[in-house]
């Protein structure tokens, strides 16, 4: 389990912190996705590979997480910890710097098209992987990241960032 | 050039604009990947988004690298739920195998030793009580192989052979001079053993089953032995 944690926890901490934008959360999420592939070992077919095994738990917790949070409802403390990035690539794109602007915009995208930006880019994962993970048909995850693409340049473009495309 | 955008943006996406951003990632299949290459060199927009791609996909890499990595409470807190968790049984063939495996395990060298000695003479001693209630119990019989149509099938079809074929038995009185060594080449030649001490001098000895002539026959041969001074058959 050691091994397991040490190889595989920073990509789980990252992609549940990328969804439930709150770090002691997604902290837990971490305990808690390992916790179910100590209690599931067994079950594990490997069929597929342990990252994208372990990055279905951990979407699965996730989502859950943050539907808990709804039903708490947000304290003032919370509400402060989770980042407003509404109007930041306006303010970045002024410095003229792209790159920010594209990271900031990559925050500023929808828990659905977060996800699937980084499963494809950071995560590096199949089209079939993807739809294991997120349990979405295979064209779903192509037209779904184009459509997250195209919200992306629109929000690019929004703040006055020209990239050649579209 | 802003209503050109907007057209382009809402037009259905072909199937290889698709492909791109995971051929940008590298998990296309060699296939995919070889179509995507060749509509690449023929396709000047097609190659210009993709460089947009390649720019996006090395930000979201950055972007998630910026994250940091999660606090060693983390770690702290799953190992504390582990220990925490019940204990798994294992099935009961594993479990009983293990068992045994501690249980010899933990005993010294020399106490496995001894209790494999002890056990070598409990089974020795097992297969002489077993041994000896057999030889108690058996009668000097045996059962055919075949089976006689003539005979009754009710059971087993026995010939007991301590009722029709009796051994022969002679009192034998031995010269003075004869040795030890003597006498028991003579009882290794005739394949005798002598069944009752010297009542008077006379050794009574058992010889295999014979006819009455066969015997009379051994007897006066014997008779004729130089260490044997008297022979004369007996029940």
């Amino acid at each position: 389990m050691q091994v397991l944690y040490g190889r595989h926890h920073v990509r789980v901490f990252r992609f549940g912190l990328r969804l439930v934008r709150d770090e002691q959360i997604a902290e837990d999420l971490i305990s808690e996705v390992f916790l179910d592939v100590w209690r599931q070992a067994g079950k594990f077919e490997g069929r597929s590979a342990v990252t994208t095994w372990l990055l279905a738990i951990t979407r699965f917790k996730a989502l859950s997480a943050l539907r808990r949070r709804k039903d708490v409802g947000l304290d003032d403390e919370t509400a402060n910890a989770i980042e407003d990035t509404s109007d930041d690539p306006e303010v970045v794109a002024q410095k003229k710097d792209t790159g920010e602007a594209l990271r900031k915009c990559l925050t500023a995208l929808s828990p659905d098209h977060r996800e699937i930006v980084d499963l494809v880019y950071y995560h590096e994962k199949s089209v079939e992987e993807v739809a294991e993970i997120v349990g979405i048909p295979e064209n779903t995850v192509k037209t779904r990241l184009f459509y997250a693409r195209k919200k992306l340049a629109e929000l690019l473009k929004a703040a006055g960032v020209e990239r050649g495309w579209p | 050039m802003m209503a050109a955008s907007k057209k382009m943006l809402d037009r259905e996406p072909s199937e290889i604009e698709m492909l791109l951003p995971f051929h940008a990632a590298g998990t296309l299949s060699a296939r995919d990947a070889r179509r995507v290459e060749d509509a690449l060199a023929g396709d000047l927009e097609l190659a210009r988004q993709y460089a947009v791609i390649r720019e996006e996909y090395a930000e979201t890499i950055s972007l998630n690298e910026s994250l940091g990595a999660p606090s060693a409470r983390a770690m702290q807190k799953l190992f504390a739920a582990i220990d925490g968790e019940p204990v798994r049984k294992p099935s009961l063939s594993v479990s009983l195998s293990a068992r045994i495996s501690e249980f010899f395990s933990r005993l010294s060298p020399r106490t496995l030793a001894w209790s494999a000695s002890l056990g070598a003479v409990a089974l020795l001693l097992q297969a002489g009580v077993i041994g000896a209630v057999l030889m108690k119990n058996q009668t000097a019989s045996f059962q055919t192989a075949s089976l006689s149509l003539n005979e009754p099938s009710s059971g087993p079809i026995t010939r007991d052979l301590s009722a029709s074929a009796a051994p022969t038995r002679a009192l034998v009185r031995f010269a003075p001079e004869a040795r030890i060594a003597d006498i028991t080449a003579l009882l290794d030649t005739y394949q005798a053993s002598i069944v009752d001490g010297a009542k008077g001098g006379m050794f009574r000895l058992q010889f295999r089953a014979m006819g009455k002539d066969e015997a009379a026959a051994l007897l006066a041969r014997l008779q004729r032995e130089k260490i044997v001074s008297l022979a004369v058959a007996t029940p």
